[in-house]
């Protein structure tokens, strides 16, 4: 019985640690198409019904953080979108005349402190710590750093798709002259 | 360097800026005295957009705004007036504001504890008996407040000069154009709110580079934006070629660019062939048919409202610095010579349905910006236009603005307001015009033709 209970826990462990490793491994993956401007490809792994969502982010009084970051329901955020925006931007990119990103700038997303939750059917919540670093031109320099939310769905073809992805950005006046990248 | 004077027809700054010729010299958008100088001349005087009253609806109701460089709280106090204040403690400068927004009974400082009511009042200084020997004249210390302040059908303006003219008169033929702007959609004044918060983003440009061309160079957008219709972000979707309009009907016009160049305002705006408001054609095909609906029934309260009216004209750029549009408000702050903070508030009916919110905000999203997909490219090409003229070399050559210099005319259809061809850079050099007034003149009284006679 003692026995029993130690391989049942012993093979949550490990299948745990499996899907940690299965999720980093995709979190990795994606950010080499991003990085490596393949959005095409980057687009397979989005769900179609995926709520992209960026919200502003307030200076509120102690005590009042429930509305620090902006609504999806019914304020203003930086970005707020669905799939066909998603696809509007690569569209956009991939013309050569997007001239905010003629020449692409250089990103580099790390991605770290992923923490993965307990599977809920088909669907894991994760969240992750970015530090996205752009540069463009010749000296121009931005720096982000922040939180995702990521709610991640399995997918026979492609193994995950992103299904609703929530990025806090640790900023209030946007620091940027605009966000033309995806994180 | 070129040293500025600024007296009345001082020649060095006159010299900068050839209206006859259309050559402007670089120097007033990269030169840091003269970048001094309209903080004290322009944003000392002018009328400046401060908010809206829908983001203050109740007393102790505060919104941080901006004027210039400077923070300043719009606030409806406990009696529910409004008052905009500059967020500084009168004792050494704090920043008595340091919310975004919220609701609040005082303001207190967190440096010394000094406390102001929300109508201003100093009333709380610690060790008023015991260090000040109750001898502070606390009268004398309240918030500091602006010199003049408007509610415009909700829109919230103010100015710091208490001799500057109304704020209708400062307006002047633009009056109806900006009071359409905060109409709803079925045509009832005051009838919007701004979502809320506003887009707040930096831009490595000199304020002017947006502020005096948008809406006064129709010349960029087939240039500038012409990778925006593939991403087919209006309400449309792929249908009309991503045609990126939020209305589609209209009655045949001709769109101008006009202005009043003693006033410095000017829009894209239209004459109209016919009178009234158009009949609705679907435009939100990408959203619930419940919005469309709603769109629908609206112009047609609207229509009612305007039958057999002219509604030429519209939203403008606002001198100095606001494009107040339908749907949408575009506010450039100066932040340093070479560098703006971007605002964007965004109207919407107050009582639409909720589904009807939420197509325009999201439409607005993805629009405007800094992410949004259209406005990207601008911040590009001012970023880099504004760097590539700070070089010795650089300033020695001006800026034609000649498009369509000495080809302006005048419609009885129109009063006040100078016109040109719908490509032209009439409204860039009629706000040139009044950013000279303003930089040249030594109190209202010069800021001809406003206080004529007054």
């Amino acid at each position: 019985m003692t026995t029993d209970m130690t391989v049942e826990t012993m093979q949550q462990m490990l299948e745990r640690l499996m899907l940690q490793r299965d999720i980093e491994e995709f979190l990795s993956m994606e950010a080499e198409l991003l990085d490596e401007r393949r959005y095409d490809e980057w687009l397979e792994y989005i769900a179609d019904d995926i709520h992209y969502h960026m919200p502003i982010r307030r200076n509120v009084r102690f005590g009042e953080q429930y509305r620090e970051n902006t609504s999806a329901d019914s304020e203003i955020s930086w970005i707020d979108e669905g799939k066909r925006v998603l696809i509007g931007r690569v569209r956009q990119i991939n013309t050569g005349i997007h001239w905010c990103e003629e020449p692409l700038s250089r990103v580099r997303h790390v991605i770290s402190n992923v923490q993965v939750y307990d599977p809920e059917g088909d669907e894991v919540k994760v969240r992750s710590r970015f530090i996205v670093y752009r540069n463009r031109m010749e000296d121009e320099v931005d720096l982000f750093a922040g939180k995702r939310e990521d709610i991640l769905r399995r997918d026979s073809v492609t193994g995950w798709k992103i299904a609703k992805r929530t990025i806090v950005l640790d900023q209030n006046v946007l620091l940027a002259k605009n966000i033309t990248f995806f994180f | 360097m070129v040293h500025i004077l600024p007296s009345l027809g001082d020649r060095s700054l006159r010299s900068l800026v050839d209206l006859e010729q259309g050559l402007i010299s670089r120097e007033i958008y990269v030169n840091e005295d003269i970048y001094k100088q309209e903080l004290e001349q322009v944003y000392g005087r002018a009328w400046l957009f401060i908010g809206h009253e829908s983001l203050v609806p109740n007393p102790g109701d505060f919104f941080k705004s901006r004027m210039g460089e400077e923070s300043v709280i719009l606030v409806r106090d406990h009696k529910g007036v409004l008052h905009v204040f500059l967020n500084t403690c009168r004792h050494r400068g704090m920043k008595v504001c340091r919310y975004d927004d919220g609701n609040t009974r005082l303001f207190t400082c967190p440096f010394h504890g000094w406390s102001y009511d929300t109508d201003g009042k100093l009333v709380g200084v610690p060790h008023f008996k015991t260090a000040f020997h109750e001898e502070l004249d606390k009268s004398e210390f309240g918030l500091y407040e602006v010199g003049r302040i408007c509610n415009f059908y909700g829109s919230i303006w103010a100015t710091w000069d208490r001799d500057a003219p109304p704020f209708e008169d400062y307006l002047g033929a633009y009056a109806d154009g900006v009071r359409r702007c905060f109409e709803s959609m079925d045509g009832v004044d005051n009838g919007v709110e701004l979502f809320r918060p506003v887009q707040r983003w930096r831009l490595p440009c000199n304020w002017k580079f947006p502020a005096f061309s948008f809406d006064g160079d129709r010349m960029h957008g087939v240039t500038t934006h012409r990778s925006i219709n593939v991403a087919a972000i209006g309400p449309q979707g792929d249908r009309n070629e991503g045609d990126r309009h939020p209305m589609r009907a209209r009655f045949p016009s001709t769109n101008y660019e006009m202005s009043i160049r003693e006033l410095g305002h000017g829009g894209h705006n239209a004459i109209y062939d016919l009178p009234g408001v158009a009949p609705y054609v679907d435009t939100w095909q990408t959203e619930p048919p419940e919005v469309d609906e709603y769109y629908r029934q609206a112009r047609e309260k609207k229509a009612k409202k305007y039958e057999g009216q002219f509604l030429h004209g519209g939203g403008a750029l606002i001198f100095p610095n606001v494009n107040i549009q339908e749907q949408r408000i575009l506010h450039w702050h100066p932040h340093g010579v070479g560098a703006t903070e971007s605002w964007r508030f965004y109207q919407v009916d107050r009582n639409a349905p909720k589904v009807v919110k939420d197509a325009q905000r999201r439409y607005m999203m993805r629009y405007c910006g800094p992410a949004g997909l259209t406005e990207s490219d601008d911040m590009e090409n001012w970023n880099y236009a504004s760097e590539a003229s700070t070089g010795a070399m650089a300033r020695r050559l001006p800026y034609p603005f000649k498009a369509g210099l000495g080809h302006d005319y005048t419609d009885d259809r129109v009063p006040g307001m100078t016109l040109n061809f719908d490509i032209a850079e009439e409204n860039q050099r009629s706000r040139l015009a009044r950013w000279l007034a303003f930089m040249e003149a030594g109190s209202w009284n010069d800021l001809y033709p406003l206080n004529k006679g007054k």
